[in-house]
């Protein structure tokens, strides 16, 4: 499963420094985002792309995990020479992620 | 509180508008917000990192420039009626001139026929003169600053809420400033009309949260946000830009203009929230140390969301400062590959411009190349399945003279005649590059003050 039938995410940037929210779409399913996206995950999602450290944080008062990868926007926004120097596209990156299917979803978007 | 104020609106609660989110940002929804907001304040955030430093090469071309390009539209657009409904204005449009700036609304406001007009203008967030005398270590790399001081053009300190209180106190109907943090811009406002005290953290707690869920305008009203299928929106070409509404004890929300496009849901305010966010416990501006995990958000109507616990430390006691420098330019190149082996003839296609830029002797301090529509933006990390049926080539460089960047782009366009088979569609561009860095400052150093013009 695709993280995003159960979550979804936004890319922002600071300097060389990229942050990703993971927001589960019903919070009931925080608790399967925390166990399961993890660091490592998100590490081997984005290889090639991170050359610094990678810190996750928890939120659960909205049901969310915030990603903040380091040495992320080839040197920077404001003298990278990559075509996406915000990386805006990197939420992409995150939503593409392989999960386990879980027992029990509360909220899956996808399916109507 | 000035006398003006409380005749205008009751200090018991203060709706405040969006007009813009960044320099570029469509001109319209600021009008509607103001013209069916039901808006007291409307607030402008135009200024991106580079922004200013940009504006002061301008400034240096012409003192009378140096702010935002799109001032005096935007204000053309929206200043009559923001006048009749006693909509105050508040924008970071200033940029790198926010004196020239304020003389650009007073002759907006000349040729609208306006005869009463008053504008306060923030100024000393310009530091460049005192930050050329210091050094201090640069905050992205532990660097001394001297290592960009040679090449530095400007150094601004992002000011807080009670600079732009003050321009308020003015009584001005438009304020602006030059580099002021984003939220602060509406927490200033909210310090105006509630009337809160400026130590107060359970209200700045909030008041950040409030100013950071607007700064961006329509990134909360289903902007950056639309996936069909998994989070569809409905009328983005007529998005709403977003209002918030504040209440003197901390109870908010945040809604759009009745009958515009978007939305305004719990999922667009969560990802708004952590928006350019790193430690949300953590979040610095110069008005508090803002703490985001205590915020709770509840949809109680449809394009309204109540947002609550919003937290904050006392603010630190320094400013950030923004140093922009010259680095050098940039070249790049593009050309587009089609059909059977287009990605082959474009990785050819790559080879001939290294080869011609070693044949030259082209100095280059760094160059990449990208294959967009397979692994542009995403490098290692994207998972491209199967062979594209068209490839747009990018080839792109720095250097330190603008000749050797543009030759990166012509090389790329000789390829027409002297490469791979179909090459089509080029196109070139350099540019200057302007770096930014930010150091801390002591907040003794840094002097904020308004003038005020009027008509």
């Amino acid at each position: 499963m695709k993280l995003r039938e159960i979550a979804h995410c936004r890319a922002g940037d600071k300097g060389n420094t990229l942050n990703v929210s993971v927001i589960a779409f019903d919070e009931r399913d925080f608790r399967f985002l925390q166990d399961h996206v993890t660091v490592e995950r998100v590490r081997a999602a984005y290889a090639g792309v991170v050359k610094g450290r990678i810190e996750r944080f928890e939120l659960p008062n909205i049901g969310a995990l915030n990603f903040v990868l380091h040495d992320a926007l080839a040197g920077g926004v404001t003298t990278s020479l990559s075509s996406d120097p915000h990386g805006k596209s990197f939420s992409s990156v995150m939503v593409g992620i392989d999960l386990p299917e879980p027992e029990v979803i509360h909220g899956r978007k996808a399916v109507k | 509180m000035p006398a003006s104020n409380l005749s205008r609106h009751s200090p018991s609660r203060v709706r405040i508008g969006c007009g813009a989110g960044y320099a570029g940002d469509r001109w319209e929804p600021a009008l509607e917000c103001v013209e069916r907001g039901n808006i007291e304040y409307l607030v402008y955030e135009t200024l991106a990192e580079r922004t200013i430093a940009v504006g002061q090469l301008e400034k240096l071309h012409n003192p009378a420039r140096g702010y935002n390009a799109m001032l005096e539209p935007r204000l053309s657009l929206v200043l009559k009626a923001a006048l009749a409904r006693g909509v105050r204005i508040v924008s970071n449009m200033g940029a790198a001139n926010p004196l020239a700036a304020g003389e650009a609304v007073l002759r907006v406001a000349r040729e609208l026929g306006i005869t009463k007009l008053k504008v306060a203008v923030v100024l000393g967030d310009d530091v460049t003169d005192l930050v050329r005398g210091i050094d201090a270590p640069l905050m992205e790399n532990g660097e001394p600053l001297a290592t960009i001081k040679p090449m530095m053009v400007s150094a601004n300190a992002y000011l807080g809420a009670d600079a732009v209180a003050a321009g308020l106190a003015s009584g001005a109907d438009v304020v602006i400033t030059g580099r002021v943090a984003d939220p602060s811009l509406f927490v200033g406002c909210m310090l105006d009309a509630l009337d809160w005290n400026y130590d107060d953290y359970t209200r700045l707690g909030q008041a950040t949260v409030a100013g950071h869920l607007m700064e961006c305008a329509g990134q909360i009203t289903g902007g950056y946000f639309a996936d069909p299928g998994y989070k569809d929106v409905q009328g983005l070409g007529r998005l709403g830009f977003p209002i918030c509404e504040m209440h003197a004890d901390g109870n908010a929300f945040i809604t759009k203009p009745e009958g515009s496009g978007g939305a305004v849901t719990l999922a667009t305010c969560k990802e708004q929230i952590l928006y350019e966010v790193h430690d949300p416990a953590q979040y610095v501006t110069p008005d508090c140390v803002a703490d985001f995990t205590g915020v709770r958000f509840q949809e109680s109507a449809p394009d309204h969301v109540v947002f609550s616990g919003g937290r904050a430390a006392p603010r630190t006691p320094t400013y950030k400062v923004s140093v922009g420098y010259r680095a050098g330019f940039a070249g790049e190149g593009h050309m587009t590959y089609a059909g059977p082996g287009a990605i082959n003839r474009a990785r050819l296609a790559a080879d001939i411009v290294r080869e011609r830029l070693a044949l030259r002797r082209i100095e280059l301090e760094d160059l990449r190349v990208d294959l967009i529509g397979h692994s542009a933006v995403h490098a290692a990390a994207a998972q491209p399945a199967g062979e594209p049926y068209e490839i747009r080539l990018r080839v792109a460089g720095s250097a330190r003279t603008r000749e050797a960047a543009a030759t990166i782009a012509e090389e790329v366009q000789t390829l027409y005649t002297n490469g791979p088979c179909g090459g089509a569609s080029d196109s070139m561009q350099v540019r200057e590059v302007i770096g930014v860095r930010s150091i801390l400052l002591d907040r003794a150093l840094v002097k904020s003050r308004v003038e005020v013009l009027s008509l």
